[in-house]
C-alpha cells in the first residue's frame, strides 16, 4: 500500500494545500522549493495508504511552528525537520513506521514529505485537521482525547526540546508555543507520537491526495482558460458564497495571533451586499450583511476570481477580486467534540454552529 | 522652472520641454538601434526651444527601459557573488536556487553562504564570523568579479550584518560594487535577495547608461543635473541611480500614469495606456502609481519590492482581429503595424483598422477598410470595451465610478463610455505622456520594516521620520515633504506588539 508520490504532483498538492489553508498555514512557496530540490536530488517519498498501517506502528506527526513571516525570513531546512523525528524517535526509543503533517493546509502540508526525503520514510495520506487551524488542541487526536505528550522541538542553534508532559492539549500548546517564541517565533516539531490504531482511528484520511486532486483541478482549469473557482467547487462539492472586492482589511495581533477581518463588496449577483469574513489566522466565520452564512469546521476559502488561487489572511488586501467559497468539513469536526474543539465558540464568537452544508 | 523630460521606450524616445506647467515643446522620434542617437535627436529638437539662456534648463528627467530589457533578454549582465549571511538557516536553499536556468547562466554567480543574520527582534541569529567574509571575497576577487550582492536574514530590520560584511568585502576588494538587499527589499529573504543580485547583474550597464546620457547631455550643451525616473514615479540622481538599476525597472509605465495624472489634473483616477501590443491599467492615487503590495516576476525572477501595480492586458493597435469571428487577440502584429495592418497596405486586420472603419481616428488609407461591414465594426468595438471594462473593473478599488484617462499612441481605441467609468478622458499630448511624467517627477523617501516594543502610535511617527529622513538623502527639500502612504499590519504570533509598517513620503527635488 506503499505509492511513490510523483514529482509533477508537487505544484499541485501545494496549490491544492494554500486552498485548503483556508487562508492560513502559510504559502507552501519555500516548502515547494524544498522538496522540489530534494527530488532533484534523486530522493523520493512514498506515499502510504493509513489503513495498511499495522495497529502498533508508530506514526511521527510533523509540523513547522511559528509565525509565517518569520519562515519568510528564515527559511526552512527539511534537515531540521528530520531532526524534530530523530529526536523523538531517540527519546520514545521506538523507530518510526511512517510520518504524517499534523495539518494538510498550507505550508505544513508538505512538512511530512520533507522530513520523509530526509530519512527515507512513507508518508501516511492523513492529517489530523483535514484543514489549518493555530493551535494544537484543534486537531483531530485532541478531539479524539488521545495522549498530546511527548513533543520535540528543534531550532537551527542545535538547541533541542522535548515536553516530556503536559496537564492537556491546551498547556502543550502554551508551554511548546513559549518555547517556539523564544527560539525566535519558527521551529520544527515533532507532536506526540501515534501508533498505526490512533491514525487508522483518528486521522483524517486521504487527505495528500484529497489537495493534490484540488490543486490539479485548479491547475487544469486555468490551462484550458476554463473558471478555477467553479472547477474548485465541482470538483469539492462546494458552494459559491459571495463575488466581490475586498474593500477593507482590519487586522490586529492579540494572543499571539492575527486577527482581524475582511470586508468585501459584492458585484454582479451579490450587488448590493456586503460580506464580512472575521479571522483568527484562518477565516472563521462569513458574515453577509450582518449575519452569519458560513462558520468554521465549515471550510471557508478565499479565492482570486480569476485565478483560482488562495489568498491568506495575511496577504489579503483592498482591491482585490475575490470569490468566498465554502467547502465541506471533514465529519469528526462537525461531531459535538468537533464543535467544542473547533467551532466558532472556540474563536470567541457567539454563534451556534450550522453547516452551510445541512 | 525648465525641465527636459526623456522617455526611452523600446518603440519610440519622446523628449518635452516644460517650462512650470507649460509645455514648450515636445518630440517623438524612434528609438535607435544605439539608443543614443534617438536621444540626442530627441534632445537636440527640444532644447532648441530654450529661449534667453538666463533661463537656462534646470534639470533633465530620463526615464529608460535599458535595465528590464537586459534581464529580459539575457543580454548585457555581468557575473555576479553572493553572499548570503543566513547559517545555519536556509541551507537547503541557497541564493538564485529559484531562478530560471538561463539568467542563472547569464550571471554565472559565485555563491557563498555564512554564519550570521539576525531575528525578527534585532537579536543575532548566530554570530558572523567575519573570517567567512574574507575567505569569500577573497575567492570571488581572485575569480575577477567585482559585484556583490550581500543579503542576510530580517536585514531590514537590522542592516548590521551586511554593513559590516561590505566593509569586509571592501578591504579585499576595493573596486568592489555592492549591493546591500536591505536597501532595496523588504521583508522575504528569497525575494529580496533576487532584487539584490538582479541589481548587481546591472552595476556595469547602469554606469555605462548613465554615461552615455551624460555625454549625449554634453553635446547638446545641456549641463543641468539630470535623474533617472523610478517606479514609484520619482527621480534619482543619475549617479545614485546608476547603482541601482532595478528601481528603475518599471518607470515607462509609472512615467505614463504620472504624465495622465499631470494633463488632466486628476490625481486620483484609473490610467488605461495603451501601446502596440498591450495595454497596461493602473491606479493613480495622490497623484502617483498605486504600488503592488504582491509578489511581482521580472524576467522570470520572483521579487518584492517599490513597483507599481499593473494589470497587462493583450490589447494595443496591433492587435490581430479576426474576421470571421471577430476574436480580437492575444496576438498582435507589433511594430509591423505600419506595414501589415490593412489601412497601411497590409492584409492583416487589426484593431486599428477598425478603429479607422469606425471613424474614431484617421490614419492611413481609410478606402483599404470600406469593405467591412458596418455591424462587424460596431460588434468589434463593443467587444473591446468589454474587455477594457472587465480590466478596468479588476482593478478599481472604489465602487463609485472613476475616471479613466487614456494615454499612449492606440489610446483612440478606448470607447467613449466604460462600464464603471464616470469618465473616459483623452488629453493632447497624449502620447508624450511618458515624457511629461519623466519631466513632473519628484523625489521619494520610504521606509518598510517591523517595528516592536512601542505603540502603533510611535511606530508610525519613527517610520515617517525614517521615511523623511530617506527622501531628504535622495535629494529631497525637507520643508516639501508630504506623506504619500502609510500602512501598517500586526504580525501574527510575534510577542512585543510587533507590526510592519510602511511609509512612503514624497517631496519636490531641492535645488541648490
Amino acid at each position: 500500500m506503499l505509492q511513490e508520490f510523483a514529482e509533477e504532483n508537487i505544484e499541485p498538492l501545494a496549490t491544492g494545500a494554500w486552498i485548503l489553508g483556508t487562508g492560513g498555514g502559510g504559502n507552501p512557496y519555500i516548502s515547494t522549493l524544498n522538496l522540489r530540490r530534494l527530488y532533484a536530488e534523486g530522493r523520493r517519498v512514498q506515499l502510504m495508504d493509513p489503513m495498511a498501517l499495522e495497529d502498533d506502528d508508530m506514526v511521527a506527526v510533523v509540523s513547522k511552528m511559528g509565525a509565517p513571516l518569520v519562515g519568510q525570513e528564515r527559511l526552512g531546512d527539511p534537515a531540521h525537520l528530520a531532526r524534530a523525528v530523530e529526536v523523538m524517535e531517540d527519546y520514545i526509543g521506538k523507530p518510526f513506521r511512517a510520518i504524517m503533517s499534523v495539518e494538510i493546509g498550507g505550508s505544513n502540508a508538505l512538512s511530512s514529505f520533507l522530513a520523509a526525503a530526509m530519512l527515507g520514510r512513507p508518508v501516511v495520506n492523513a492529517d489530523a485537521m483535514g484543514r489549518a487551524y493555530p493551535e494544537a488542541q484543534m486537531t483531530s487526536f485532541a478531539i479524539g482525547n488521545l495522549p498530546m505528550f511527548p513533543l520535540s522541538l528543534v531550532d537551527v542553534r542545535d538547541n533541542e526540546v522535548i515536553v516530556t508532559r503536559a496537564a492537556s492539549w491546551k498547556w502543550m500548546e502554551r508551554i511548546s508555543r513559549k518555547v517556539c517564541t523564544e527560539v525566535g517565533s519558527t521551529a520544527a516539531t515533532c507532536k506526540a507520537p501515534r501508533t498505526g490504531r490512533e491514525v487508522k482511528d483518528w486521522g483524517i484520511h486521504y487527505t495528500v491526495t484529497k489537495a493534490v486532486e484540488l490543486g490539479r483541478t485548479v491547475i487544469e482549469a486555468r490551462a484550458r482558460h476554463d473558471d478555477p473557482v467553479k472547477a474548485v467547487l465541482d470538483h469539492e462539492g462546494g458552494k459559491q458564497l459571495f463575488l466581490g472586492k475586498v474593500i477593507d482589511v482590519a487586522r490586529e495581533t492579540t494572543g499571539g495571533f492575527l486577527r482581524g477581518s475582511t470586508l468585501i463588496e459584492g458585484i454582479d449577483a451579490d450587488k448590493g451586499s456586503r460580506m464580512e469574513l472575521g479571522f483568527q489566522n484562518e477565516w472563521a466565520v462569513a458574515f453577509r450583511d450582518g449575519q452569519p452564512v458560513a462558520m468554521t469546521p465549515d471550510l471557508i476559502c478565499l479565492l482570486d476570481t480569476i485565478s483560482g488561487s488562495a489568498i491568506g489572511t495575511e496577504s489579503v488586501r483592498y482591491g482585490q477580486r475575490v470569490t468566498v467559497v465554502a467547502l465541506p468539513a471533514p465529519e469528526l469536526l462537525t461531531s459535538p467534540a468537533g464543535i467544542a474543539a473547533v467551532g466558532p465558540k472556540a474563536f470567541g464568537y457567539d454563534i451556534d454552529f450550522t453547516s452551510v452544508f445541512s | 522652472m525648465k525641465r527636459i523630460g526623456i522617455d526611452v521606450g523600446g518603440t519610440n524616445t519622446d523628449a518635452v520641454l516644460i517650462d512650470g506647467e507649460t509645455i514648450l515643446s515636445s518630440i517623438k522620434v524612434p528609438t535607435t538601434q544605439d539608443v543614443m542617437s534617438g536621444v540626442k535627436a530627441a534632445l537636440a529638437h527640444v532644447s532648441g526651444f530654450v529661449g534667453p539662456s538666463d533661463r537656462a534648463i534646470d534639470a533633465v528627467m530620463i526615464g529608460t527601459t535599458h535595465f528590464t530589457n537586459a534581464v529580459v533578454e539575457r543580454a548585457r549582465l555581468e557575473r555576479v557573488a553572493a553572499i548570503r549571511i543566513a547559517l545555519p538557516t536556509g541551507g537547503s536553499l541557497p541564493p538564485m536556487c529559484d531562478w530560471p536556468d538561463d539568467l542563472r547562466a547569464a550571471v554565472d554567480p559565485m555563491i557563498f553562504m555564512v554564519h550570521g543574520g539576525h531575528e525578527y527582534d534585532g537579536s543575532p541569529l548566530v554570530p558572523m564570523i567575519p573570517d567567512e567574509i574574507r575567505e569569500a571575497a577573497m575567492k570571488i576577487r581572485d575569480a575577477g568579479i567585482t559585484s556583490v550582492a550581500i543579503s542576510a536574514t530580517f536585514s531590514p530590520l537590522t542592516t548590521e550584518c551586511e554593513v559590516v560584511a561590505a566593509e569586509i568585502v571592501r578591504s579585499v576588494i576595493p573596486n568592489a560594487k555592492i549591493t546591500l538587499s536591505h536597501t532595496l527589499g523588504r521583508i522575504g529573504l528569497l525575494e529580496r535577495e533576487n532584487v539584490a543580485l538582479l541589481n548587481a547583474a546591472l552595476q556595469s550597464l547602469g554606469k555605462t547608461t548613465v554615461q552615455a546620457f551624460s555625454d549625449a547631455l554634453r553635446e547638446a550643451d545641456v549641463t543641468a543635473p539630470f535623474y533617472l525616473t523610478q517606479n514609484d514615479g520619482t527621480v534619482a540622481l543619475a549617479d545614485v541611480a546608476a547603482s541601482n538599476p532595478v528601481h528603475s525597472f518599471a518607470s515607462g509605465p509609472t512615467n505614463s500614469m504620472r504624465g495622465a495624472a499631470f494633463l488632466t489634473g486628476l490625481t486620483d483616477a484609473m490610467v488605461i495606456d495603451v501601446g502596440g501590443t498591450t495595454s497596461d491599467i493602473g491606479c493613480l492615487v495622490g497623484g502617483f502609481p498605486r504600488e503592488a503590495n504582491n509578489i511581482v516576476h521580472i524576467g522570470g525572477v520572483r521579487t518584492l519590492f517599490r513597483m507599481p501595480d499593473l494589470l497587462p492586458i493583450a490589447l494595443g493597435g496591433g492587435t490581430i482581429v479576426d474576421p470571421e469571428t471577430g476574436k480580437i487577440g492575444p496576438r498582435s502584429v507589433g511594430y509591423r503595424i505600419l506595414t501589415e495592418a490593412r489601412v497601411f497596405g497590409g492584409k492583416t486586420l487589426t484593431t486599428s483598422d477598425i478603429a479607422v472603419a469606425a471613424g474614431l481616428i484617421d490614419m492611413g488609407d481609410r478606402d483599404r477598410v470600406k469593405d467591412l461591414d458596418p455591424a462587424f465594426v460596431q460588434a468589434s468595438l463593443e467587444r473591446l470595451g468589454t474587455m477594457v471594462a472587465d480590466s478596468f473593473d479588476r482593478m478599481k478599488t472604489s465602487a463609485d465610478d472613476v475616471s479613466l484617462i487614456a494615454v499612449g499612441g492606440g489610446a483612440f481605441l478606448i470607447p467613449e463610455r466604460i462600464t464603471g467609468a464616470s469618465e473616459v478622458l483623452r488629453v493632447e499630448n497624449a502620447g508624450v505622456a511618458n515624457a511629461l511624467g519623466a519631466a513632473m517627477a519628484q523625489v521619494s523617501g520610504e521606509v518598510d520594516r517591523v517595528f516592536s516594543g512601542l505603540s502603533r502610535d510611535e511606530a508610525l511617527a519613527k517610520a515617517e521620520t525614517e521615511a523623511q529622513d530617506a527622501a531628504v538623502a535622495s535629494g529631497a527639500s525637507r520643508q516639501s515633504l508630504k506623506t504619500l502612504e502609510v500602512e501598517d499590519i500586526p504580525i501574527a504570533y510575534l510577542p512585543g506588539g510587533a507590526r510592519r509598517v510602511r511609509v512612503r513620503v514624497i517631496g519636490d527635488i531641492a535645488f541648490v
